[in-house]
């Protein structure tokens, strides 16, 4: 096929964004919930105290938030407490979160796939096993549905 | 064991039976409804409704009046009434929709019906004596997006639909030409047509399906986000949600004033009960699983299996799902009895099955369940 002489910039439009009707997803009121406080958890990482980093940043995801860096930096956060975690600990640890902390987990889990860090993925599938041995498709469902992002 | 249909490889996209239950209308995935006769234990082919011209995507079948009512994809609805010679006879309904029709529903008193549309409305249709037609009202704010199902309130004027902008709504359909005015129930006292009654937050997903209770004080429905949700219309509209652990349901009706039985992506009717504000997992309905755990299987068809199949335990079947239906279930409707006390209840689903349930035989199979 011989190249397009003509301007093909016309496609790189967005035109969803024209339509009158479009739908817009409630608003969410962004009530500043910035993620976990990162000098608080690298705290209780060095004490030792792992389960309590994991309560304390599966309380604050940041999913009002509009400004993508703000997510990035909780993320970041989560993953530095999952990888801090032994695999032999992390059964006790999961059985203390409750179903919306758990799904927030998973949600995680898979924003750490996405974030595919090199050293990370063979813990981050332990963690994924653990969790979906409780939680079930449920949340994996979940995971792919709820239209408030981690 | 449930009775199961089946009608072919095709999904059976939607089923209505008729009153006593020896006829069902049904589509397999095509623009026709094909009508089937029970007898001898199996479904004959009837008769064949050919009038839509794309996909029908609801059927709805009114008891009393013995009318059929079907939409579909071209954006039209037909009523079709039985003649004399036996023929049904469609009469066209102008809903003036622009985007598919997704579902259809006779009210309770059959005077009227339901079909929501992908065209973010649901149009109230109803038959106008004086100029011997169908006339269409539509209810469209606040919905943002398709709306997926419908269910009548038994008092024939309130409404449930269900939509892909994750919401579950309450709204009157009240035609003063058809119908008194209504009483006040838990729902709201001013009912002019149109009007929002309540509206409530599904969680995540698109809601699948939606049900009254039978006294219609409480509503039930499924969403997406794999999560069940009931609301308490008597108790100051509580709102309770159940996040499960299996796959989406897509299909949810009320057996009991307490119990649900939803199915859907997991091939299998499952059992809920609702009591003061929870929502709790009974179990699942269909036992198959457990019937198909075979006796021994000899070393030398072990071996075999793993060879040429690698199949490395041995359950008995390895290309058949442990369940009746052998994909997903996308519609349950009450077969026999009602919805405060249902004897038998029907599945439709991708499978192009159609199971019949008998409630008291899944009460036996299932050691100490009581659906009550």
């Amino acid at each position: 096929m011989s190249k397009a002489t003509t301007n093909v910039d016309f496609r790189k439009v967005d035109v969803d964004q024209y339509e009158e009707e479009k739908y817009e997803d409630d608003a969410v009121v962004d009530d500043g919930v910035t993620g976990p406080n990162d000098a608080e958890v690298q705290a209780l990482i060095a004490k030792g105290r792992l389960a309590d980093a994991l309560q304390t940043v599966l309380s604050t995801p940041p999913i009002a938030s509009k400004n993508p860096a703000v997510k990035d930096k909780a993320a970041q956060v989560v993953m530095k407490v999952l990888t801090a975690f032994k695999a032999a600990d992390i059964d006790g640890a999961i059985k203390n979160l409750d179903q919306n902390k758990l799904d927030v987990l998973m949600k995680y889990i898979y924003r750490g796939f996405e974030m595919s860090s090199e050293g990370n993925g063979a813990q981050l599938l332990v963690w994924h096993d653990k969790v979906f041995a409780v939680t079930g498709l449920g949340s994996i469902v979940r995971v792919l549905t709820d239209r408030r992002r981690v | 064991m449930p009775d199961n249909y089946s009608f072919g490889i095709e999904p059976v996209s939607c089923h209505a039976f008729n009153k006593d239950r020896t006829q069902v209308a049904l589509s397999l995935n095509d623009s026709e409804v094909q009508i089937h006769k029970f007898a001898a234990g199996k479904w004959a082919l009837t008769d064949t409704l050919a009038e839509h011209g794309q996909r029908v995507t609801g059927i709805d079948w009114a008891p009393n009046s013995n009318r059929i009512v079907t939409c579909g994809a071209d954006r039209n609805a037909y009523v079709w009434t039985k003649q004399s010679d036996n023929k049904w006879k469609p009469t066209l309904v102008v809903l003036r929709i622009n985007r598919a029709a997704t579902s259809v529903r006779w009210s309770p008193q059959e005077n009227k019906f339901a079909v929501s549309s992908g065209a973010r409305m649901i149009a109230i249709c109803y038959f106008e004596q004086e100029n011997d037609w169908w006339i269409s009202k539509q209810i469209k704010k606040p919905i943002r997006s398709t709306v997926t199902c419908l269910d009548w309130h038994p008092n024939n004027v309130l409404l449930a639909c269900g939509s892909t902008d994750f919401k579950a709504r309450v709204y009157s359909a009240y035609i003063k030409d058809v119908e008194e005015k209504p009483s006040a129930t838990s729902w709201g006292s001013k009912m002019p047509f149109g009007n929002l009654m309540a509206e409530f937050s599904s969680g995540g997903g698109w809601v699948h399906s939606i049900s009254f209770s039978a006294n219609g004080e409480r509503l039930a429905w499924v969403g997406h986000d794999s999560s069940v949700c009931v609301v308490d219309a008597a108790n100051g509209q509580q709102l309770t949600t159940v996040k499960t652990d299996v796959l989406p349901f897509m299909s949810i009706t009320w057996v009991t004033d307490n119990s649900l039985v939803a199915a859907g992506f997991d091939c299998c009717p499952m059992l809920y009960t609702y009591s003061s504000g929870n929502i709790n997992f009974v179990s699942k309905l269909d036992d198959t699983a457990k019937q198909q755990v075979a006796g021994k299987v000899s070393a030398m068809a072990r071996f075999k299996a793993m060879d040429s199949r690698a199949a490395t335990d041995d359950s008995a079947s390895e290309t058949s799902l442990g369940t009746v239906h052998q994909n997903t279930i996308t519609q349950l409707s009450i077969h026999s009895g009602t919805k405060s006390k249902c004897t038998k209840f029907a599945t439709s689903g991708v499978d192009g099955q159609l199971v019949v349930w008998d409630v008291k035989s899944l009460e036996s199979a299932f050691a100490g369940l009581r659906i009550a």
